[in-house]
């Protein structure tokens, strides 16, 4: 089915480093060819080295990315197929994507008078086309593949049950941050990779909203609360000036008499 | 006359001048190199100091919707007199933050999308219709102040019919974004330290904004309450550090009680680049100064309440510089130190908010109305000489 959530599972045994998916990456994205070993505005890829481990770094097209949730503008979506894309004529450049993405991934055009920021689109017009990423499709081990997130998910414990061994026994990217479309397995532990431990299973966006999903409370109870206070005190001084003015009255009165 | 050995600023009009100008060239450079090259932001470090001045600047105009919601809407209205002057530090406050935000901004001509284009889970986008809904509620509030001046009568009236609704909107709109600043850094508890990183921050930020903006307020009083006139009578200047110091211990207590309860005490007890930064404001800003205010003689002082009010906006401008800056460096290995551009952005702009509100002072019945006022049954009160400056609606004090 082609709306299907899609996904790519890296296998981190079969890796050997070759930097293929980045130079695919690059003819794709048409970015000078040099080869990069971290992600920047012409690396939409990098292959990071732990030991004898190479660890594919790109955006994660997470399935409720942080990225999208605080763009004030809209200018990150989340797409029906899996890509989260950018829209650079909506983007105002607050920087807040950079500053909140988990992973680290959004690059900003620092130099540019009319900046935006570059990333990872995970080949979101050869998806629609029918084809697989660049990077997939160049990987000559398959250490990278793509398909279907439900189908990857299960191929990937095919091969950790199947290896017990060689596989710690987690998918990183199954629940990390609510989960996202680059599957990670792995035969060290993701902490010794440079994977962030405390990122949790919970959306990033869930705590933002735990104090946004206040605003609505905010404004009918305060306004009826301020509206109420108003009203009381108001009261209460037209009662002490109505007080005041028949204290004087009755003074005045007094001393009108003869 | 120099009073009470209040420190006068003597040489302000060239030193403002000249960092307006140095802002100004910065300001120029910025837009024309772009943001790398006049600025130490990166990748890693995508929010620096401008908007801590951003923090600072709303935190400090809070005192526009504290007092008028304790005048208008509580009929505390022996505060009247610095209604005024609160409406004007915030009025200037805003436009100031809204001036760094567009300079901030990538693209500064794209910074009307948030009002065409929304997206309501965004805190930042919340933040940008607070401002601009507020900033208009309160040139609304001080539209009053021209258009007296002008003797235009009419739109005063009219103003003057909605403001109930325009008053309870705006201390909404305030409690929203002066809380919604914290809520900006929720989403990166793997990035800000655990010192400053709370599900609390919301909360920390409205009640810490509640504290700086009346002390600003005092300050001001106590600075253009030069020549021995008082724009707020010491009795009420003491209670307005009563309500400072409640606001420093429901801080204190709060953000203690987080750090307890987050087993973050921990983090104190041995000093760090970031446990120095937190006692700097924690001591300064909320420590000290409550520590001063408990006392009664310190409350009705001139010089004790300026050091105190002083303390509690230096100490809340680390907190802020803190959450924005020091909280998300990685010391020792990723660090950020602004650019000159950059400081030389923020002081200009901060040099013309304070050019801007002595000038508007000076020329608009902002503290005039502290002459207009009832008077007050104190003893200071009749030593009080004759008002310099009586307003139109200050005839009335005069014994008829």
């Amino acid at each position: 089915m082609m709306n299907q959530k899609k996904a790519m599972l890296i296998d981190l045994t079969l890796c050997v480093g070759c930097n293929a998916c980045q130079g695919a990456c690059k003819a794709e994205n048409k970015l000078p060819p040099e080869e990069e070993k971290y992600l920047s505005l012409t690396a939409y890829t990098a292959l990071s080295k732990y030991n004898d481990l190479y660890i594919r770094r790109m955006c994660q097209h997470c399935d409720v990315p942080t990225c999208v949730s605080v763009c004030p503008v809209g200018a990150l979506t989340k797409t029906e197929a899996g890509p989260v894309a950018y829209d650079g004529e909506k983007c105002i450049g607050c920087r807040y994507c950079l500053q909140a993405c988990p992973f680290h991934v959004p690059k900003y055009e620092w130099s540019s008078t009319k900046p935006r920021i570059q990333k990872c689109k995970f080949c979101a017009s050869r998806l629609a086309k029918g084809l697989q990423p660049a990077c997939a499709e160049a990987c000559p081990t398959g250490a990278t593949k793509f398909g279907d997130r439900e189908e990857l998910l299960a191929e990937a414990t095919h091969r950790i049950n199947s290896e017990p061994a060689k596989f710690v026994p987690k998918i990183y990217g199954k629940e990390d941050v609510g989960g996202t479309s680059m599957l990670y397995i792995s035969p060290v532990p993701f902490e010794q990779l440079g994977f962030d431990s405390r990122l949790g299973k919970i959306p990033m966006p869930m705590l933002t909203m735990s104090a946004l999903s206040k605003v609505p409370n905010v404004l009918s109870v305060g306004g009826v609360l301020l509206g109420g206070i108003w009203w009381i005190t108001n009261r209460r001084s037209e009662v002490q000036a109505f007080e005041a003015s028949q204290n004087k009255d009755r003074s005045d009165r007094h001393e009108d008499k003869p | 006359m120099s009073i009470l050995g209040l420190p006068r600023m003597t040489r302000w009009h060239p030193i403002a001048t000249t960092l307006i100008l140095a802002g100004a060239v910065a300001a120029a450079a910025r837009f024309t190199f772009g943001l790398g090259a006049t600025t130490n932001l990166t990748d890693e470090f995508p929010w620096g100091l401008w908007i801590g001045f951003d923090f600072l600047g709303i935190g400090l105009a809070a005192s526009g919707f504290t007092i008028v919601a304790a005048v208008n809407l509580f009929h505390a209205k022996e505060y009247e007199p610095i209604v005024r002057p609160a409406i004007l530090t915030a009025f200037i406050g805003y436009l100031l933050v809204v001036l760094v935000l567009i300079i901030d901004l990538g693209r500064p001509d794209h910074f009307w999308h948030p009002l065409v284009m929304w997206n309501p889970h965004s805190v930042m986008c919340e933040i940008s219709w607070c401002l601009m809904l507020y900033t208009s509620v309160l040139s609304l509030e001080f539209a009053p102040i021209i258009l007296e001046k002008l003797n235009i009568h009419a739109p005063i009236k009219w103003i003057h019919t909605i403001s109930l609704p325009l008053m309870i909107f705006g201390v909404l709109l305030s409690t929203l974004h002066q809380s919604s600043f914290g809520s900006l850094y929720l989403i990166v508890p793997n990035r800000l330290h655990a010192l400053w990183y709370t599900p609390m921050l919301p909360v920390l930020f409205f009640v810490s904004c509640i504290a700086s903006g009346i002390s600003m307020v005092v300050l001001e009083c106590l600075i253009f309450s030069r020549g021995g006139r008082d724009v707020l009578p010491p009795q009420l200047r003491a209670n307005l550090a009563k309500i400072i110091a409640i606001a420093l211990a429901v801080y204190f207590v709060v953000r203690f009680q987080d750090l307890l309860s987050r087993g973050m005490l921990r983090e104190l007890t041995t000093l760090t680049y970031y446990s120095i930064a937190f006692y700097a404001e924690i001591l300064i800003g909320f420590v000290v100064p409550f520590v001063l205010l408990l006392f009664d003689r310190i409350r009705t002082s001139r010089q004790g309440l300026y050091v105190a009010t002083l303390m509690v906006v230096l100490g809340f401008a680390i907190n802020r510089m803190n959450t924005a800056i020091t909280g998300l460096e990685q010391y020792p290995t990723q660090t950020y130190f602004p650019s000159l551009i950059e400081i030389f952005i923020m002081l200009g702009i901060t040099a013309v908010g304070f050019t801007a509100f002595s000038f508007i002072v000076k020329h608009l019945p902002v503290f005039e109305t502290a002459a207009a006022s009832p008077p007050i049954r104190t003893e200071t009160q009749i030593q009080r000489p004759e008002p310099i400056f009586l307003s139109r609606a200050g005839e009335d004090l005069k014994p008829s």
